[in-house]
């Protein structure tokens, strides 16, 4: 809402400056996004009327004008505008002003002819965009006086940022009574008076719909002079809220809007056939807009109609058909109570947004329709003329906004502020917002809200009227004087940063990916999943949820690639989606992707490229961290993205909890991606599950280790060896270490040679050889009866 | 002892003397050692001619030959002293490194900014007994919307340019949902913040489709604006680690009454105003209010035995004032020259 200053003066008279009527409005929570000047700064621009005009001798666009500037002599112009002519008053930038953007005025010859100044445009003087030609100044325009003083442009523009719940700050009236309300002034605004019918023709209006429209005024005014020119006056006010001139009739609703907060609309009454009726629309009819679009509605849309149909969205925008042209004679006006509820959302249904909609949705005072009627009338007659009928009222009185009474306890204002509002001001800050209070001097009290203040129907909007008004500024901080509770920390629930903190450790960058990825990325990273669709997206890159962490890390991987890192470790924790809408699930998940060199760049090391047991011992460092390592294993598997020679499932015990691998060379060149891409992923709450440490007593006695050199065939993985060396080994047993894997000449074919260190101890004694062959004869004996496992000869 | 035979002695003395001296390894030291003292040493042969003296000259002279042996084995263990260590001296000196080379093994990676800003808001609020919560993304309408007192329709549903599903499911617009939840579930007393991911269909200079929000609600007995204003003002003094000028100003969320934004003086320009502010001098960092009964109606909570107030901040925005950061957009673009600048 844009707000002139020297309007706002006029309904209340102010003696602060208007940075500081700024101020209080911010604080009282209407924010003052801007305050500008409304105009630029110009300079020695006055009324001049256009005297003479020849042709330019050299120049067939330009005009040699005799111009009066209030001087004792007329001055001499030269001027291409195309309305250039002989009584024109236009402003006159004269020589030693300055036009905005300090554009200073010199004598100047134009082809050959002398100009003593400029006469300007209204785009030149910074008013508006128009630049067809002069600015064209009323008849009665002062010749010589200067136009900033002529058209009040030394004023200020205040831009407020309305919330949705203060409709009633929609117009001149609400925000001076704001105004007035902070500061405590009295306020007297004008109310037009009424118009005395002079035919008495009516149009019939029949509320269809009475509870979206319970109260509908209109007026017939006939012989209106369209081709009238609307007040400059009017204009500026107008052009200062942000609006165009559009012709007398729409100027003069728009005013009243402006002035009042109560949209209006005018039909051409020769397009009307037989009754106005109020109704909402039916499926399948259709209705040309003024915009030039044509609205296919619903059954939900209330609409003015006649015998032939939608003459208008009601409260929204009104149709092509039926309105004002130049050729209208006679107009039909309307000034209506559209029910919020009836005109909340519909706008934006079919693409628009209108000054009115915006009003009607948030709340206009229902008695304002007959107030802007008669002050539309007035205004319309002075300017453009025509005879006015009597006002046509329908109303259905049940259907109207009933007086809202709220019941208010000092104690609730204490309670919720905490802090002591003294009664006298709550009842003074109530009274002045508008509000009848009643009840004894310390509450409770019953207050009747105005019917301007849709927004308030509980205690708790009372409330907030009385912090904004007393000022938030006045609320004392206080602090918790509670007892303080301990929050739990369970130690069986690994915290996510120390998981983060784990990767960062291991070089790893954290990313934060987009939720939403790219369909094709995703297709061939995780084909199997079905994705999520939304059905706005923002662009076709970002259109279906992630199913899996890999494509919004691999595109970041790809990124970072092309951006000349040739080594890229990055990690990311988040949810993905998986699944239809009714069967969604949203899973936290922790997603690893690595590229480029095992280790950083180094001057003593040999470089050499991560493979999959580099991130396998990063996912094992992360699977270690709550202690339960042992419960996970990686079984080979066949993943689409992932090379199927190098890539396994992340088991712990029996379940499936995420995926390893170097990505499918097919896909990587797919991707343009050259050399290794290595990703895990794997549901959060696996690593999370952390188990208590569990002491185990240390033996005194030392142990024995045994190294064995193992024929393993190819085809059998390291854990079943494991597994069942283990088994095997029994209680003795207290670790296997593996030391060597080796395939190659010496060693058969089909085999690979395992070298494995088994360690043993006991808890109570010095193991003896015998102890110690016994139990590596039960494990050579279990690898080759259950493996086909044997020592190397 | 003959005049001559001390001579002699002190002769081969000296001569020994000054061959210690001038022996420059271990290796030539034990070669003077044995051509005196070994076996066959010339001091020993001076013991072995001891027997050609009259016996009464023996004594003395055995004393001497004794004294001078003695005096060379410590002139010899000394020496021996000097030049092993001088050897280590010159091992060690041949095993020196430029210390200035880099270290070997996996270098830090960091943390993401926005992680990072979490974590610092995370502890600040447990320090004063606030849990963290979590909540769906993917969230429907009721608990983003109706339960937040925001019905189809309402004006405030304009102001959150939302992701769809279908007519019922959308990706949440903030994060207050969670507070929906948790009060549905456990009831008052409440206190909790909840972070995470949130979601706007809109992107330009200064938004990004999705984003972080920090939720905060506390449900109590006795709890009023007061409370708010104080733990607020508090919160981004600890945040930016200094004294800030806090200024809550009215204004309007459905879910809070009375509401309130927080503006704080500008970190860039300390309130003179600058390009960070707008030249107000004032940063709009948070959204706050007290709870709207009519979401404690939603939630089941008797709003007249209990108040609460619930706030919001965007950690973007933290984080862009804290580290400087001038463009928002970096913060997804996952770019490590941006990355590894928040180690």
């Amino acid at each position: 809402m844009r707000i002139s200053a020297l309007w706002l003066r006029e309904l209340l008279p102010l003696e602060q400056s208007v940075e500081d009527i700024g101020h209080r409005l911010t604080m009282a929570g209407l924010e003052v996004d801007a305050i500008e000047p409304a105009a630029p700064v110009f300079s020695g621009v006055r009324v001049a009327e256009i005297l003479r005009c020849e042709p330019h001798p050299d120049a067939d666009r330009l005009q040699v004008c005799e111009v009066a500037a209030g001087d004792a002599e007329p001055v001499q112009i030269v001027c291409g505008a195309p309305n250039a002519r002989p009584g024109l008053k236009a402003p006159l930038a004269t020589v030693g002003g300055s036009l905005p953007g300090d554009f200073r005025i010199k004598k100047a010859r134009l082809r050959g002819v002398a100009s003593f100044g400029m006469l300007s445009s209204a785009r030149e003087l910074g008013l508006s965009e128009d630049a067809a030609g002069l600015l064209e100044l009323p008849a009665d325009a002062p010749v010589g006086a200067d136009l900033r003083d002529y058209l009040g442009l030394d004023d200020a523009i205040i831009d407020i940022d309305l919330t949705p719940n203060r409709g009633d700050c929609l117009s001149m009236f609400g925000v001076a009574r704001e105004l007035a309300a902070l500061l405590g002034k009295p306020l007297d605004l004008p109310r037009a008076g009424s118009v005395t019918p002079v035919h008495e023709t009516r149009q019939a209006v029949r509320l269809e719909a009475a509870e979206a429209c319970p109260r509908y005024i209109g007026r017939v005014i006939r012989g209106v002079d369209l081709s009238a020119e609307t007040p400059i006056w009017l204009q500026e006010r107008l052009r200062r809220a942000g609006l165009r001139s559009l012709g007398p009739v729409v100027d003069v609703t728009n005013h009243v809007m402006l002035e009042l907060g109560q949209p209006m609309h005018a039909f051409d009454l020769s397009r009307l056939q037989g009754d106005i009726q109020v109704r909402w629309s039916r499926q399948g009819e259709s209705l040309a807009l003024l915009n030039g679009e044509t609205a296919e509605l619903d059954d939900d849309s209330l609409l003015i109609a006649d015998d032939s149909g939608p003459l208008a969205l009601a409260g929204v925008m009104g149709g092509a058909a039926s309105a004002v042209s130049d050729d209208t004679r006679d107009i039909f006006l309307e000034s209506a109570f559209f029910a919020p509820t009836a005109i909340a959302g519909r706008a934006r249904r079919y693409g628009l947004h209108t000054d009115s909609s915006h009003r009607f949705e948030r709340g206009v005072d229902p008695a304002l329709a007959e107030q802007a009627m008669e002050r539309a009338t007035g205004l319309l007659l002075s300017i453009a003329g025509g005879e006015p009928g009597p006002v046509c009222r329908a109303e259905s009185a049940d259907a109207l906004p009933q007086p809202v009474r709220v019941g208010l306890r000092a104690q609730r204002v204490h309670q919720l502020l905490g802090v002591e509002v003294p009664v006298t001001n709550i009842t003074a800050i109530l009274r002045g917002l508008g509000m009848g209070v009643d009840g004894p001097d310390g509450g409770p009290w019953q207050v009747d809200v105005p019917g301007y203040r849709f927004d308030i129907s509980l205690e708790v909007d009372l409330v907030e009227e009385i912090a904004r008004v007393w000022g938030y500024d006045r609320i004392p901080s206080r602090r918790p004087a509670r007892p303080l509770q301990m929050l739990p920390q369970p130690e069986t629930r690994l915290d996510r940063r120390t998981i983060r903190r784990l990767l960062v450790d291991r070089g790893f960058q954290e990313a934060v990916t987009y939720s939403f990825v790219e369909p094709e990325l995703q297709q061939r990273l995780d084909p199997d999943k079905i994705a999520l669709p939304l059905a706005n997206p923002l662009s076709a890159d970002l259109s279906v949820m992630r199913t899996s962490l890999w494509p919004g890390l691999v595109a970041a991987l790809r990124r970072n690639r092309n951006r000349q890192h040739t080594r890229v470790r990055l990690f990311e924790m988040g949810l993905r989606f998986r699944g239809k809408l009714e069967t969604l699930e949203q899973t936290p998940v922790l997603a690893a992707v690595i590229t480029g060199s095992a280790m950083p760049e180094q001057w003593a090391d040999t470089s050499r490229e991560a493979d999959f047991f580099d991130l396998k011992g990063d996912l094992e460092a992360v699977l270690d961290l709550g202690g339960n390592g042992h419960a996970f294993s990686l079984r080979a598997a066949a993943h689409p993205a992932l090379h199927p020679g190098q890539s396994a499932e992340i088991l712990q015990a029996d379940r499936a909890v995420g995926w390893i691998g170097a990505l499918h060379p097919g896909t990587a060149a797919e991707l343009d991606l050259d050399g290794r891409v290595l990703l895990f992923e794997l549901e959060l709450a696996a690593v999370q599950a952390a188990s208590l440490p569990a002491f185990r007593p240390l033996s005194r006695f030392p142990s024995i280790r045994r190294d064995l050199a193992l024929m393993v065939p190819d085809a059998t993985p390291f854990a079943a060896v494991l597994a069942c060396v283990r088994a095997a080994g029994g209680g003795l047993l207290r670790d296997v270490t593996l030391f060597d894997v080796y395939q190659g000449p010496g060693v058969d074919e089909g085999r690979r040679s395992v070298g494995i260190g088994l360690i043993l101890q006991d808890l109570s004694r010095t193991l003896q050889d015998a102890d110690v062959d016994s139990v590596v004869a039960a494990v050579t004996d279990a690898l080759q009866r259950e493996l086909d496992v044997h020592l190397r000869g | 002892m003959s005049t001559e035979h001390a001579e002699q002695l002190d002769a081969l003395v000296a001569e020994a003397a000054e061959r210690v001296a001038s022996a420059d390894s271990v290796a030539a030291l034990d070669e003077v050692r044995v051509s005196y003292l070994g076996k066959k040493g010339r001091l020993t042969e001076q013991l072995k001619g001891l027997g050609k003296l009259a016996a009464e000259e023996r004594p003395a002279a055995g004393q001497a030959i004794n004294a001078a042996k003695q005096s060379l084995q410590q002139q010899i263990e000394c020496r021996r002293t000097d030049l092993e260590r001088a050897a280590l001296d010159q091992q060690l000196s041949r095993e020196s490194l430029d210390v200035t080379l880099p270290g070997r093994g996996q270098a830090a990676g960091g943390l993401h900014p926005v992680t990072r800003t979490l974590e610092r808001v995370e502890a600040l609020f447990a320090s004063m007994g606030f849990a963290v919560a979590e909540g769906p993304e993917v969230e429907d309408d009721y608990h983003n919307f109706e339960a937040l007192n925001i019905p189809a329709h309402h004006p405030a549903r304009a102001m959150h340019d939302t992701f769809y599903f279908d007519a019922r499911h959308l990706l949440r617009t903030h994060t207050s949902p969670v507070q929906i939840r948790v009060m549905e579930e456990q009831g008052a007393p409440v206190r909790i913040i909840a972070p995470g991911r949130t979601y706007r269909c809109d992107s330009d200079l200064t938004h990004t489709p999705m984003f972080h929000q920090v939720e905060g609600l506390l449900v109590d007995e006795g709890i009023g604006f007061a409370d708010l204003k104080g733990l607020l003002h508090d919160f981004v003094e600890a945040f930016f680690e200094r004294s800030l000028d806090v200024r809550f100003r009215p204004s309007y969320f459905p879910f809070t009454e009375p509401s309130a934004e927080v503006d704080v003086q500008c970190v860039s320009c300390g309130g003179k105003g600058c390009r960070v502010c707008g030249g107000t001098g004032w940063l709009e960092i948070l959204g706050s209010g007290m709870v709207h009964p009519k979401v404690f109606e939603s939630v089941g909570i008797d709003a007249e035995r209990y108040t609460g107030y619930a706030f919001g901040v965007g950690v973007e925005r933290l984080a862009m004032l804290r580290y400087g950061v001038d463009d928002l957009r970096l913060f997804f673009d996952n770019d490590l020259r941006f990355l590894q600048q928040f180690r």
